[in-house]
C-alpha cells in the first residue's frame, strides 16, 4: 500500500477529511477525490491557468498544488462561486459581455479575476490585461473577457465605494 | 409561451453560459461511469526508427494495472483505417493503433496500460522497455521528396503522397517579360490548434447488449461513429457516439484518432469503461498540426497593375500519416486551390505536393490551407504594389472580382458567390480612417518609429453542400445535415441536430432560428446535439458549415412541423387547414371565436381520447418532422482585415496597435456571437503570425511540447478589435446565412505580416516566413544594416 497522508480541507464551504498520496494534485483531488469537475485541467504546467483555484482567496493553480499542500486551508472552486440561478456578480458580468466561449478555460479565470478584483485597483484595460496574461483562452481574443472585468471593477466600485479594499504592493 | 420578439438578429446571451459559468459544463474526462479503467500510454522517443522489442512484464506486474496491449495485442480486433480520396496522385497510408513495426514520428503511441488510475497507469507504462533501431529521421520536407530519402511507408511510390496541379489560361505566355513580377519564396511555420481541453475519449461497451458507446471530445461525432461501425464490426444501431460539451476544436477534433479506436477495442475486451486523457505533452506531440508549407510563388502585372497571372509551386510538410477522413491532402491542397484568393486571375497554375516526414501527421486547423493562400497572395499584392508605386488599397481594388462579376469561377474551379469583396475592403478602409492612418505613419516614421499598416482580403468557400467534397475527392457525403423537430405530448418542443458546439454557441444560434419559424419563446426549445443517436446521418462541425447547415436544416424541418400542426389545429377549429394561422404559439381561423394554444393542441393531439379521429392519427402520427439541408455548392464569406502595427527597434517586438475588420457573412443570427468568433479567430491568426511555431530539431524531437515553449497569444498580445458587418444582400442559402466561424484566422497573418513589411520598409526587409518572430525581424534588421 502507498503511504498516504491524512490531510483536512474545507471546500465551498464543506469540510471533508481524507487520506491522500503525498503526489496526488490538489487538481486531481477536487476533480476526481470530490468530484468537483468545473476545475479543469489544461496543461499541467502551469501555463494555462484553467485549473486556478481560490485557496484561502488566493489565486492558486490546483496542478501545481499538492492536496497535501492544502492541509487545513479553505478553498473555493467554481462550484462555490454561484449556480446558474444565482450566479456572483462576475459570472453575471461574463454572460452579459460573452466572455466565454467553450467555457473549458472559465473556472479559471473567474478565480484569477475574483482575486484580482479584491486586490487592485485595476485602474486600466492594460493593468487588467497584463494580470489576466497567466490565463490562457483559445476561443475569445480576450476582448469579452477584459470588458466583463470591467463592468464587474466599475459594478464593484459603485456598490461598495467606501469599503473597497485595495491591497498596496 | 408565446413570443413576439424575433431572435434571429438579436444580441440574446447565450444559453450555454449557465452550466459553463457554475462549474456545471459536461466535459468527456467530467463524467463518471462506475467501473471506470484509465490508459497511459508508452509513446515513441524516436522520430523515425524500427522497433526491435518490446518489453512489458515489468509494467504488468504493476500495483493496479489490469492489462498492457502492444500492437501484436490487438492484431484482429480492428479492421485497417485508411483515408480514402479519389484525388490521382493520393498515396494513402493506413493508420497504426499502436505502433508495430515502426514508429514513424516521436510521441507515436506503442504500448498502453490499462490500470485502477491514471497515476498507476502512468507508473507502469514508465516500466515499458523498448528496443529501437533508429533510421534517418526525416524532419526536412525537401530532403524527403530527394529520390535517396528512405521511404517512410513502405507501400507508397515515394515520400510524396499527393501531388496535384490546378492550371487555366497560358502560364508561361503570362510570365515571357512581364511589365511587372514579383516573385518570392515563403514559409509558413507548422502550428498547433491547442484547444484548451486536451483530447479524451471515454468508451463504455455492454457485453450483455453488444452496445458501445463513446464519449468523445469530438468536432465529427458522426463520421466517428460511421468510421467505428467499419473497423470495429459494431452495427450501427449499437454504437453510439456522444460529444458533450467539447472545450474548443478548431480543427484540431476533426479527425479519427488511434486513441479513440483503442479505447473502443479495449473497452469491448475487457468489457469494462476504458478513459484516455490526453494531457498537454500527448497533445503537442500527437494531435494533428496544421499550416506547414513552403510556397515559391510569383505574380504577374501589366504597367497599369492589372494582375496578368499567378503561379505557385506548394510544397506541404503533412507528417507521418494520413489522418481519416480529411486526408494528407487537405491543408497544402487548399493552399493551392485558394491561393488566387478573391482576385480576378485568369491564368493560374499551382502546383501542390505533400510529402510525408516523420512527425506528427498534419490536418485541418482553423482556416484550412487559406491562412497561407492568404497570406502568400496578399504579401504579393503589397510587393507589387510597392514596386509599381502604388497604394495597396488600390491596388487591390482594381483586382478584386468586381460586384458584377459574381458568380466568379476561380481558375482553380472554386466557384465565388456573390459577396462583399470590394464593398468590405472599402468599408474597412472607411471604418479605421484610412487615409488619415496614412498621414500619422508618415509623421510617426519621421520621428523614427517602425510603424506599420497591413491589410488582407480574403473569401472563403462555407457551408458548402453536395457539389463539393469537403476534402478533395473524399468518397462520402458531407453536403447534408439534420434537423429533427418535434412536439411532444405536453407542448414541449425538442429539435435534434447533428451539426455539435465545441464552444461556438451553436445551441443559442440554433433554438433562436427555432423559436423563429415556430414563434415561440426561445426557453421553450431544447436543443439536443453532439450525438449520433439524436439524427440518423451527420458529419458534425468543421469548414464553417454549422450555422448555415444547422439553420437550414432547422427551418424546413420548422416548415414540415407546421404544416401538420396547422392541419391538426384545423380539425380542432372547424376550419380547413389553410385558413388557419399560426402566430405567437397559438392557431387560430376566422369565425371560429378561440384561439388554441400550441400545448393545448398537443395535448389534445396525443392524450385526449377520441379527440381526433383514428384515422387522422394513423396517418400523421408523431408531430415531428426531420428534414435534411443541402446548400449544394455553398456560399462565399469574405472579408478585410487592416492591421496597425509597431516594431520596437530594440526588443524586435510587435504590437498591434489596432485591428479593424469588415466581413460579408450575410444574415447575423446573433451578432455577439458572431463578434466572439471573430474576436477569436483574429486571436489565433495574431499568434500564427507573431508567435506560434511547433519546432523540430534534426531528430524529428518536437521541442516546443509544453505551453512554455509553444506560445499562445495572452491577453497582452491580442489587441482590441473593430468589427463593421456589411448589410449586403443575402445569399441564396436558407436564412440567407454564410459560415465564418474561420475568417478571422484566415485575415490575421497577412495582414499582420504586411503591417510588419510596411514598418520595416525603411529598411528594405520584406516578410516572408511566418511566425514573424523577434528572432526573425532581427535577422533582417542585422541583414539589412549589412548590406547597407
Amino acid at each position: 500500500m502507498p503511504f498516504k497522508k491524512r490531510i483536512r480541507v474545507t471546500v465551498n464551504g464543506v469540510r471533508h477529511e481524507r487520506s491522500v498520496e503525498p503526489r496526488l494534485l490538489l487538481s486531481d483531488f477536487l476533480r476526481h477525490g470530490l468530484n468537483l469537475t468545473g476545475t479543469h485541467v489544461g496543461c499541467e504546467h502551469g501555463i494555462c491557468g484553467a485549473c486556478t483555484v481560490l485557496v484561502d482567496g488566493r489565486s492558486v493553480r490546483a496542478c501545481l498544488t499538492l492536496a497535501v499542500q492544502a492541509d487545513n486551508a479553505g478553498i473555493r472552486t467554481i462550484e462555490g462561486h454561484g449556480n446558474a440561478q444565482s450566479m456572483s456578480a462576475l459570472q453575471k458580468t461574463f454572460k452579459r459581455c460573452h466572455g466565454l466561449q467553450c467555457g473549458f478555460c472559465t473556472p479559471g479565470f473567474l478565480a484569477t479575476i475574483e482575486d484580482m478584483l479584491n486586490k487592485y485597483p485595476l485602474e486600466s484595460e492594460g493593468r487588467i490585461r497584463e494580470l489576466l496574461s497567466g490565463n490562457l483562452c483559445r476561443c475569445t481574443g480576450y476582448q469579452n473577457i477584459v470588458d466583463a472585468v470591467l463592468m464587474a471593477r466599475d459594478e464593484r466600485a459603485q456598490a461598495e465605494p467606501v469599503n473597497r479594499q485595495v491591497e498596496k504592493e | 409561451m408565446a413570443s413576439g420578439l424575433k431572435h434571429v438578429g438579436a444580441r440574446i446571451e447565450r444559453r450555454e453560459d449557465g452550466r459553463l459559468l457554475t462549474g456545471g459544463g459536461r466535459f468527456v474526462d467530467d463524467l463518471r461511469i462506475a467501473g471506470t479503467l484509465e490508459v497511459a500510454f508508452r509513446r515513441s522517443d524516436h522520430a523515425h526508427a524500427r522497433i526491435l522489442d518490446i518489453d512489458v512484464s515489468a509494467a504488468r506486474s504493476c500495483s493496479g494495472v489490469v492489462a498492457v496491449y502492444t500492437a501484436d495485442d490487438i492484431e484482429g480486433d480492428v479492421r485497417p483505417i485508411i483515408a480514402q480520396s479519389r484525388m490521382r496522385n493520393y498515396h494513402p497510408t493506413a493508420l497504426q493503433i499502436l505502433a508495430k513495426e515502426k514508429v514513424r514520428f516521436a510521441g507515436e503511441a506503442i504500448a498502453a496500460v490499462v490500470a485502477e488510475s491514471r497515476y498507476l497507469a502512468e507508473d507502469a507504462a514508465a516500466r515499458i522497455e523498448i528496443e529501437y533501431e533508429p533510421l534517418e529521421s526525416l524532419v526536412d520536407p525537401l530532403r524527403s521528396m530527394a529520390g535517396d530519402a528512405p521511404r517512410l511507408h513502405e507501400n507508397t511510390p515515394s515520400n510524396v503522397v499527393v501531388e496535384r496541379t490546378f492550371a487555366r489560361g497560358e502560364v508561361e505566355q503570362a510570365f515571357h517579360n512581364p511589365p511587372v513580377a514579383v516573385r518570392e519564396r515563403f514559409r509558413f511555420r507548422r502550428k498547433a490548434p491547442a484547444a484548451l481541453e486536451n483530447r479524451t475519449y471515454l468508451a463504455d461497451y455492454r457485453g450483455a447488449e453488444g452496445f458501445l458507446t463513446l464519449y468523445t471530445s469530438t468536432q465529427v461525432p458522426g463520421i466517428i461513429r460511421d468510421a467505428l461501425v467499419d473497423c470495429l464490426d459494431i452495427p450501427g444501431n449499437r454504437l453510439r457516439v456522444v460529444a458533450p460539451d467539447v472545450g474548443g476544436g478548431f480543427g484540431g477534433k476533426t479527425s479519427l484518432y488511434i486513441e479513440e479506436v483503442l479505447v473502443s477495442v479495449l473497452s469491448r475486451k475487457l468489457e469494462r469503461p476504458v478513459k484516455w486523457t490526453s494531457d498537454r505533452l500527448e497533445d503537442l506531440t500527437a494531435t494533428s498540426h496544421g499550416f506547414d508549407e513552403i510556397v515559391d510563388a510569383q505574380l504577374a502585372l501589366d504597367d497599369e497593375g492589372n494582375f496578368l497571372g499567378l503561379r505557385a509551386d506548394v510544397i506541404g510538410d503533412v507528417g507521418a500519416y494520413s489522418l481519416f477522413p480529411f486526408t494528407a491532402g487537405i491543408e497544402p491542397v487548399q493552399v493551392a486551390s485558394f491561393l488566387p484568393g478573391p482576385y480576378k486571375i485568369d491564368t493560374y497554375q499551382g502546383r501542390v505536393r505533400c510529402v510525408a516526414t516523420s512527425k506528427t501527421a498534419l490536418g485541418p486547423y482553423r482556416g484550412v490551407g487559406r491562412p497561407v493562400s492568404t497570406f502568400v497572395m496578399e504579401r504579393l499584392v503589397d510587393m507589387a504594389a510597392k514596386r509599381l508605386g502604388l497604394d495597396p488599397k488600390a491596388l487591390r481594388l482594381q483586382n478584386l472580382v468586381q460586384p458584377e462579376d459574381f458568380p466568379y469561377k476561380v481558375a482553380s474551379g472554386i466557384v465565388w458567390d456573390r459577396s462583399g469583396f470590394t464593398e468590405g475592403l472599402a468599408s474597412a478602409c472607411d471604418a479605421i480612417g484610412y487615409d488619415a492612418l496614412r498621414s500619422q505613419q508618415e509623421q510617426a516614421r519621421r520621428e523614427g518609429r517602425l510603424i506599420g499598416i497591413g491589410m488582407a482580403t480574403y473569401a472563403e468557400l462555407t457551408g458548402i453542400g453536395s457539389r463539393l467534397s469537403a476534402s478533395p475527392g473524399m468518397p462520402f457525403n458531407t453536403g447534408t445535415e439534420t434537423a429533427h423537430i418535434c412536439l411532444d405530448s405536453t407542448g414541449g418542443i425538442t429539435a435534434k441536430f447533428g451539426v455539435t458546439s465545441f464552444g461556438q454557441g451553436l445551441e443559442t444560434v440554433l433554438s433562436q432560428v427555432v423559436a423563429d419559424e415556430l414563434g415561440v419563446a426561445i426557453d421553450d426549445v431544447t436543443i439536443v446535439q453532439g450525438d449520433t443517436a439524436a439524427v440518423a446521418h451527420s458529419t458534425g462541425s468543421y469548414a464553417s458549415r454549422g450555422a448555415v447547415m444547422g439553420t437550414g436544416a432547422a427551418m424546413l424541418a420548422c416548415a414540415a412541423l407546421k404544416e401538420r400542426l396547422l392541419r391538426v389545429a384545423g380539425l380542432m377549429l372547424n376550419a380547413p387547414a389553410e385558413d388557419v394561422t399560426f402566430a405567437q404559439a397559438a392557431f387560430s381561423a376566422p369565425h371560429s371565436g378561440r384561439e388554441i394554444s400550441l400545448g393545448e393542441l398537443a395535448r389534445t393531439y396525443y392524450s385526449r381520447q377520441g379527440a381526433i379521429a383514428t384515422d387522422v392519427k394513423n396517418e400523421l402520427g408523431e408531430l415531428s418532422a426531420s428534414r435534411m439541408y443541402d446548400p449544394e455548392w455553398g456560399t462565399t464569406s469574405s472579408g478585410t482585415h487592416i492591421a496597425l502595427v509597431e516594431v520596437d527597434p530594440e526588443t524586435c517586438r510587435v504590437k498591434v496597435l489596432k485591428y479593424l475588420l469588415a466581413g460579408d457573412c450575410g444574415q447575423l443570427i446573433n451578432p455577439r456571437i458572431v463578434e466572439g468568433q471573430n474576436h477569436g479567430g483574429v486571436a489565433q491568426g495574431i499568434g500564427a503570425a507573431l508567435l506560434e511555431e511547433v519546432v523540430f530539431d534534426e531528430q524529428g524531437q518536437n521541442l516546443t511540447a509544453s505551453f512554455m515553449d509553444y506560445v499562445l497569444p495572452s491577453a497582452v498580445e491580442v489587441p482590441r478589435m473593430e468589427q463593421v458587418h456589411l448589410d449586403l444582400k443575402k445569399p441564396n442559402t436558407l436564412g440567407g446565412v454564410r459560415g465564418m466561424g474561420e475568417g478571422g484566422t484566415i485575415g490575421a497573418p497577412a495582414a499582420i505580416a504586411n503591417a510588419v513589411a510596411d514598418a520595416l520598409a525603411p529598411h528594405g526587409c520584406e516578410v516572408t516566413e511566418l511566425p514573424i518572430t523577434p528572432e526573425r525581424i532581427f535577422r533582417l534588421l542585422e541583414g539589412a544594416r549589412h548590406q547597407n
